[in-house]
């Protein structure tokens, strides 16, 4: 037993080998698929290549003054956008996510309920503001209401998976007091939910106003509009400006509202 | 939870009167945040056009029943651009945030003062410009087709896989590295062994998370011309063929639901 020697080996990710083999040919076959589907253009590529460097290289410097009081103008735009948006949209969500939590809700308000979430979140924030300014016309309207509605998607489906996981005892304990059903839901059910609640609300904002970025480009107003003037202008010392202060916008947002979530849990 | 006394009978109240009190303030500040700032978007809007909307909706709804269903051959081929779209950029964008997000993570970086922040940096700037955005820098730079939507998606998923996954490595159990770091493995070693099993399943989650979010994006970034049915929408909006373009929504609908599915399948298939 001596000369032999007892080697160890990782375990392989997968146990059967012939799924592994079949996953791996499968995958290379799809790849390979891709390629010959995928038509590239490399002359345009090479050809761009010093053009995305003009480009790149006419965004310096970054310039704030020219058109500060427009770059002002939408960003706040944005941000009242952000506000109204994120509260609207969570007020419409929290029925919503109610109908949609299997434990509270009867079958055919849950399927509806599901059925609205997923048409929500079907669509893009880019393609339901093109229909928006279409109904409602140019302005921050038509983004608001596009951003509450993508709100209820997203905020409407984490919520109700946080109900559906809610202790049941406790439920249960608020409704053998005799409660009514609001009395049941604000009592046995919101405590339990609240954290996770404020949570996803920090959280929305926070996406809510990275999309009022774009919503702007097909009309929706907000900084994005800002941008989208800046290019069609071929001014992409404001184009770079407006992109710098999005970004510490986001950062300075994004930061808080995660010091804000771990503060409250 | 107080119990207040009233003359001869006692009631329960949820809070006591400081915090309601707190409660109501910050009700009372929410509502006139909410209300100033619906005046400020209120005064930009033309309210003739909103009022309106109904009529127009009606309208479009209209001109968007029947589809024509026959269209929905043509869609075969952005709609698999589509799909290539997400599943590259998703590949791409996951396997630069790794190497990012080693180094962003408290605990694996190799200097906390330099090379965390600017690590934080990117995954930051590249969350917080949106794929159309990315997509229309890189249509001006790669041109128009697939290959700028795949660098737009790939880009854009490098903040989010990379916040998550960094946010898990710092979350890693270290006992289990201090086992192998025992058995007088180097670096690497504890990389492979210690950190990354540990990792594993969040990465997995997170990629097919982002797969999910990116066949969503990637019907976008067509808008802008960087592939994908979004090319086919921004055409038929532009014709106002609107019995087109809800054969296209329709598909829209149909790939995210399909995409929804199949992520929930391989979700319990791992985990």
């Amino acid at each position: 037993m001596k000369d032999k020697k007892v080697i160890w080996e990782r375990k392989p990710l997968i146990k059967n080998k012939l799924l592994r083999i079949g996953l791996i040919l499968l995958i290379s076959t799809y790849l390979l698929s891709v390629f010959l589907t995928t038509e590239i253009d490399w002359q345009r590529i090479l050809e761009g290549i010093p053009r995305g460097k003009n480009f790149i290289f006419a965004f310096f410097p970054p310039d704030f003054i020219t058109r500060s009081d427009e770059i002002l103008a939408g960003i706040f735009e944005s941000l009242w956008m952000t506000i109204v948006a994120t509260i609207v949209g969570i007020i419409i969500s929290i029925p919503v996510s109610l109908g949609a939590a299997k434990n509270i809700a009867p079958k055919f308000v849950y399927f509806f309920s599901r059925g609205i979430i997923t048409l929500s979140r079907s669509f893009q924030e880019v393609i339901l503001a093109i229909f928006f300014v279409k109904l409602m016309g140019f302005g921050p309207f038509a983004g608001m209401v596009t951003l509450s509605f993508s709100t209820i998607g997203f905020f409407a489906k984490l919520l109700s998976e946080d109900i559906e996981e809610i202790s049941k005892s406790q439920a249960e304990a608020i409704k053998s007091t005799g409660s009514n059903w609001f009395q049941w839901i604000n009592y046995g059910v919101q405590p339990q939910v609240m954290p996770r609640f404020i949570g996803l609300s920090l959280y929305r904002l926070d996406i809510n106003f990275r999309e009022s970025a774009v919503i702007g480009i097909v009309g929706g107003g907000g900084i994005g509009s800002t941008l989208n003037t800046a290019f069609d202008r071929y001014e992409f010392e404001i184009a770079a400006a407006v992109l710098i202060v999005i970004i510490s916008i986001v950062m300075i947002v994004e930061y808080t509202s995660s010091h804000l979530r771990k503060l409250i849990k | 939870m107080p119990i207040i006394k009233q003359k001869d009978y006692k009631t329960w109240k949820k809070f006591d009167r400081k915090r309601d009190l707190l409660n109501w303030l910050c009700w009372f500040l929410g509502t006139l945040i909410f209300s100033l700032c619906f005046g400020l978007i209120s005064s930009n809007t033309i309210w003739f056009y909103v009022f309106d909307s109904h009529n127009e909706a009606l309208d479009l709804l209209g001109r968007m029943i029947p589809p024509e269903t026959n269209y929905f051959y043509t869609l075969i081929k952005p709609i698999w651009d589509t799909l290539n779209i997400a599943t590259i950029g998703t590949t791409i964008g996951t396997l630069i945030a790794i190497p990012l997000a080693f180094l962003s993570a408290n605990n694996t970086t190799p200097s906390k003062k330099f090379i965390r922040p600017l690590a934080l940096f990117c995954i930051v700037s590249s969350r917080s410009i949106n794929s159309v955005i990315w997509a229309l820098l890189l249509v001006a730079v790669v041109g128009p087709g697939v290959l700028a939507g795949i660098i737009a998606i790939g880009l854009r998923s490098i903040g989010f896989c990379g916040k998550l996954l960094y946010e898990a490595i710092e979350e890693i159990d270290e006992n289990q590295i201090e086992a192998i770091e025992a058995t007088g493995a180097n670096k690497a070693q504890i990389m492979t062994f210690g950190i990354v099993p540990q990792i594993l399943p969040a990465f997995t989650s997170i990629s097919i998370y982002r797969w999910d979010i990116n066949i969503r994006e990637a019907t976008v970034v067509g808008l802008v011309g960087a592939g994908g049915i979004g090319i086919e929408l921004d055409a038929q909006i532009g014709d106002l063929a609107w019995a087109k373009v809800s054969v296209i929504l329709l598909t829209i609908v149909v790939a995210v639901v399909f995409s929804e599915w199949i992520t929930a399948k391989i979700r319990k298939a791992i985990i």
